[in-house]
């Protein structure tokens, strides 16, 4: 069974409709991308799954009904929303923000131990572990924010453009540690992404959206050997 | 000497007052994000609780306290249901209608307890201490003693407790730090409620040195927003920093510089924030914003 399951997702904003049906699934353990260009609803479909959006349809999540819960409720169920822009708690050092990630948790030894996880996953963490987030480089702060996610210990990541703002190889790098997270952990995943590239190294299939709709589905592989998919997001 | 010492202890004390007002605005913009000017307000309500409750013959520490959970409790539902209405949008609207909830309470205490002055008894007992020479009266030491101790808790609290991390980081951002799993909307009720709380200890130790009317915090506040600017507005211990060298300051110029006295004292904060703003804008303790574009 799926671990989470859209079914024809709808969401405004306002009076403007920028989902109009999306239906997606994620197998637990598996990593799909949502791919498109700006403003094909990518954004909002990770915003309707964490709540931060009013969504209508049906948004399952471990066999339960989700859509409509309150974005902390949404956390406290297994889901870690790394959202695009990142979200770091500027005035708070590289350690508190890793420790507001995993403030549900009772578990204090674990807590510690997966702190060194982090920086251990990324190494350039551990040297600002004292800096405020806001004195980090983009690159820093897109670590940190994948890090305050797995504090957490979700089942679910949702990632939303982690590569945006970021040099090719930052990037790169980013994706690797990503890579590696999703090995060790088995936690599932839901890559939101313009660089279709970077995304195929992390996931196993994914879906593109078109105005507010899926336009296509299918695997890393039969996605990659689609003539449309090489022009508009493989560049060539 | 002696005068100098009892000019500066007067004025630590009178500073400790402005000390708790600016505390409790700390308190709220750290965990909100905003100023909330209905705090001068806010505590005089609180004051008038305490009076009315000691009034029914309980004795005034337990007033006291009882007036400090009740203004918790009143502080969060005014987040819940006035201010909550306003997180989110503007900032500048928010702030206008805490100026609103400032007019409306002071009429509301007006209107139940009148414009007159209420005796308001002091928790301290009326002796005076001989300090290096000076006479120094027991509030006065009382009332410093009281901040300093509130001082160090919230520090503690926003330092080195899991609460107080997760109050900084919904001030910080809110949504991010849903994302976490933190209840927002119940943390900025904790976060208004300390505050309410912290403004009861300061009108209960401002009542008793100015008697008890709706306006008693008025200047405070404008002392209390002094000190918040000049101390910085994430530091704590800053703020209280700040609010002691306001009261001391004001104290000095109004005896030994003859062209101020008592008349022209309420500039000399003024002058001091001017001062250090040009020199420090983030105030003497505060931390640099950074903001990126």
């Amino acid at each position: 069974m799926a671990l989470l399951e859209l079914d024809h997702v709808t969401a405004f904003y306002g009076a403007v409709q920028v989902l109009d049906g999306v239906s997606l699934s994620v197998p637990d353990g598996g990593a799909v991308g949502v791919l498109g260009a700006n403003g094909a609803g990518k954004t909002t479909t990770l915003r309707a799954i964490s709540g931060t959006v009013r969504a209508g349809g049906r948004i399952r999540f471990d066999g339960n009904d989700i859509r409509g819960l309150r974005p902390d409720r949404v956390a406290s169920l297994g889901i870690a929303h790394v959202p695009e822009g990142r979200g770091t708690l500027g005035d708070l050092s590289v350690r508190e923000n890793l420790k507001v990630g995993a403030y549900l948790r009772r578990d204090r030894a674990a807590v510690a131990s997966d702190i060194d996880y982090c920086l251990d996953l990324f190494p350039q963490l551990r040297d600002r572990i004292r800096s405020t987030g806001s004195a980090l480089s983009g690159g820093e702060q897109q670590m940190l924010a994948v890090a305050r996610a797995i504090m957490a210990r979700p089942r679910l990541m949702l990632l939303d453009e982690a590569s945006l703002g970021l040099a090719p190889g930052t990037a790169k790098s980013v994706y690797e540690a990503i890579g590696r997270l999703r090995r060790e952990s088995g936690i599932a995943m839901l890559v939101v992404e313009q660089n279709a590239n970077l995304a195929f190294t992390l996931v196993d299939s994914a879906t593109v959206l078109e105005i507010g709709r899926n336009v296509l589905s299918g695997s890393t592989a039969e996605l990659k050997g689609m003539d449309e998919i090489r022009r508009a997001y493989l560049g060539g | 000497m002696g005068t100098f010492i009892q000019l500066v202890v007067d004025g630590l004390s009178t500073g400790s007052i402005y000390a708790a007002l600016a505390l409790a605005i700390v308190l709220v913009n750290q965990a909100t994000g905003l100023i909330n000017f209905a705090q001068g307000g806010m505590a005089v309500m609180s004051a008038y609780i305490a009076f009315a409750v000691t009034s029914a013959g309980v004795p005034l520490i337990i007033a006291i306290l009882a007036a400090v959970l009740a203004s918790f409790v009143l502080g969060a539902v005014i987040e819940r249901f006035l201010m909550r209405k306003f997180e989110g949008g503007d900032p500048d609207t928010a702030v206008v209608v805490t100026i609103g909830l400032l007019t409306l309470i002071t009429g509301v205490c007006a209107w139940i307890w009148s414009y007159n002055n209420q005796q308001f008894p002091s928790l301290f007992p009326i002796g005076t201490l001989k300090l290096f020479g000076a006479v120094i009266s027991i509030r006065s030491i009382g009332t410093i003693l009281v901040i300093v101790a509130i001082m160090v808790v919230l520090q503690g609290l926003f330092r080195g407790t899991k609460l107080g991390l997760a109050l900084r980081a919904v001030a910080i951002n809110p949504q991010s730090a849903g994302f976490s799993g933190l209840p927002v909307g119940r943390l900025l009720m904790v976060g208004w409620g300390l505050a309410a709380g912290l403004g009861a200890v300061a009108g209960a130790l401002v009542a008793p040195q100015l008697t008890l009317t709706p306006g008693m915090m008025d200047n405070a506040l404008v002392y209390a927003l002094a000190a918040v600017i000049l101390g910085g507005l994430t530091s704590p211990i800053g703020v209280v920093v700040a609010a002691w060298l306001i009261g001391v300051l004001e104290n000095l110029a109004a005896v030994y510089l003859p062209f101020i006295g008592y008349d022209l004292k309420i500039a000399v904060p003024f002058i001091l924030i001017f001062v250090v703003l040009i020199v420090r804008p983030q105030g003497l303790f505060g931390r640099k914003a950074v903001v990126r574009v």
